[in-house]
């Protein structure tokens, strides 16, 4: 058995300029933060990143890193508007494919199943038809019983990925992952549509304690499409990770209301170590 | 006490559910929760509530299913939903949008991306909800299509149309639909304390107007109850619509 664990370092290290980066997670919530992090620490940029956007995509578009987003929104959900992603965007910097939230999901289904599109009703008669770069209608074979109507509908481009980066609550060292809150999200989904897939997680547990930790449904990864496993305590920090943690609602409204230089200076300019250490400094600070 | 211009709106909202039977109720912000809310508790007791993240609850928080977002889609394409969202613009035909204002490439003024309203509108009945009545929201052409519209899905053919449904648009002035010929905007009801060129003053496009504007109706003392004892015992919804409306009348 392949004992796949790595540094997030290492992880991101196996990435590279130019590549189509998913990340997973849901707005502000179970965001693969520290590999983001890591991220930030090498020097890949033009990036192509799909995401249901949150502060990943903030961060990164701060930072200069992304040259095409794929999304169907960006935000940090009790801040309905992601700064630092609004900046780029009305400067200019940042190339939008804009689609629906359905149309995401069966775009990572086309690519997991290793199919060229899917059909969807969601986008007609939307603008996202006429701003989707390419977007194409597929007729349906087959007529409706009732109507003899042969519908048309969208079909949704597989979104293939070079790597995916998704946060777990506990995974083991071969890449079987667990999440123990109410939502998967569609981390699965990500890892399937890629070609390679790190995860980080809460805890590295022995692969006989997963089943300890939840029902069998709570395993959403398999280890066939893991590459790497991270261990990356926190490693959701600032989006929420239940049961582990809630969201820092502090924390993220600094984030929201510190310009990214002032912010990547305090927070970013270390390893993952002093991130932390420096989110705990400024809680403390924040404590009388 | 005399009801309260939130408490209409409340009023107004709860009724965009009223009839729809066994559906999830998806509303999207502060006075259209309270509402979806309050018609669970009275007249729609079949409504599907959720707590805003995975799981399906009754009135009480009480937990009676499971619904992650990969299964709250399959609701909307199933249709078994109504949602009331939001609009930082809408037209005549009830196209409705959130994602920018201004250019595609290059926004003024970047909002939240079209999130799931082009499968909304599309697939189960999409109500909206705007608590400040403006000609900056109502607007002759949205500068991006995100929830659909009668003249926008008619065009894109049967298969857009099929389930396409906008039962109604409520503010904090008026009830609008668009049971018009044309499907275009209607003003179906002013909320008291209203007069129908207020309505027309606030609206950036020609809205049809009947000879007769019935006001909004008036809330049972059980819905007045259980808006300022149970639902919302904070008044948090004075917040979202000022008492007497948005000029202290």
């Amino acid at each position: 058995m392949t004992d796949k664990t790595m540094s997030a370092d290492q992880a991101v290290a196996r990435l590279e300029s130019g590549m189509t980066l998913g990340i997973g997670g849901w707005g502000a919530r179970r965001k693969p933060m520290a590999l983001v992090r890591a991220l930030l620490r090498t020097a890949v940029t033009d990036l192509t990143v799909v995401s249901y956007g949150g502060p990943d995509v903030g961060l990164l578009a701060a930072a200069g890193r992304i040259r095409k987003l794929v999304t169907a929104f960006v935000t940090l959900d009790s801040i309905p508007l992601e700064p630092h992603y609004r900046a780029a965007r009305e400067s200019g910097a940042i190339e939008l494919t804009e689609v629906d939230e359905a149309m995401f999901m069966w775009g990572l289904h086309a690519a997991a199943n290793r199919l060229p599109f899917l059909p969807v009703r969601a986008g007609l008669g939307s603008d996202v038809l006429r701003v989707g770069r390419g977007l194409r209608t597929v007729t349906s074979p087959y007529a409706d019983p009732s109507t003899g109507v042969r519908e048309e509908f969208v079909a949704m481009p597989a979104l293939r990925l070079d790597a995916a980066l998704v946060h777990m609550n506990r995974a083991d060292r071969l890449g079987n992952g667990q999440y123990l809150g109410p939502d998967p999200y569609f981390d699965d989904l990500f890892c399937e549509a890629a070609d390679a897939a790190y995860v980080s997680c809460e805890r590295i547990v022995d692969t006989a304690d997963l089943i300890k930790e939840g029902a069998p449904q709570t395993l959403l990864l398999q280890r066939s499409s893991v590459t790497g496993v991270v261990e990356t305590p926190n490693g959701a920090h600032f989006t929420s990770c239940v049961p582990d943690y809630g969201r820092d609602e502090a924390f993220q409204k600094l984030y929201a209301t510190t310009g990214h230089a002032e912010f990547a200076e305090r927070f970013l300019s270390g390893d993952e170590h002093a991130y932390q250490r420096a989110v705990q400094a400024w809680q403390k600070e924040g404590t009388p | 006490m005399r009801t309260t211009r939130a408490e209409y709106c409340v009023i107004a909202c709860a009724e965009a559910w009223r009839g729809d039977g066994e559906v999830l109720a998806s509303p999207m912000g502060l006075i259209p929760s309270i509402a979806a809310r309050l018609a669970r508790r009275t007249f729609s007791p079949d409504l599907l509530l959720t707590d805003g993240e995975a799981m399906l609850v009754g009135p009480d928080g009480t937990p009676e299913g499971w619904l992650p977002y990969r299964r709250h889609l399959t609701a909307v394409t199933g249709g078994r939903r109504h949602v009331m969202m939001g609009a930082s613009q809408i037209d005549r035909f009830g196209n409705q949008n959130i994602s920018r204002i201004g250019d595609w490439e290059r926004p003024a003024r970047q909002l939240l991306g079209v999130r799931g309203a082009p499968v909304n509108t599309l697939n189960n009945a999409t109500s909206y909800w705007i608590p400040k009545h403006s000609p900056r929201v109502f607007v002759e052409r949205v500068d991006m299509v995100c929830g659909v519209g009668y003249d926008r899905a008619a065009a894109a053919g049967p298969s857009a149309a099929r389930f396409h449904r906008l039962p109604r648009v409520v503010t904090d002035l008026a009830v609008l639909d668009f049971a018009t010929p044309d499907r275009s905007m209607r003003l179906a009801s002013v909320h008291p304390g209203v007069t129908v060129d207020e309505v027309r003053a606030a609206t950036g496009f020609a809205l049809t107007v009947p000879d007769e504007v019935p006001s909004t109706r008036e809330p049972t003392d059980r819905e007045l109850e259980l808006i300022r004892e149970v639902i919302d015992p904070t008044g948090a919804r004075d917040r979202e619509v000022p008492p007497a409306g948005r000029d202290g009348r």
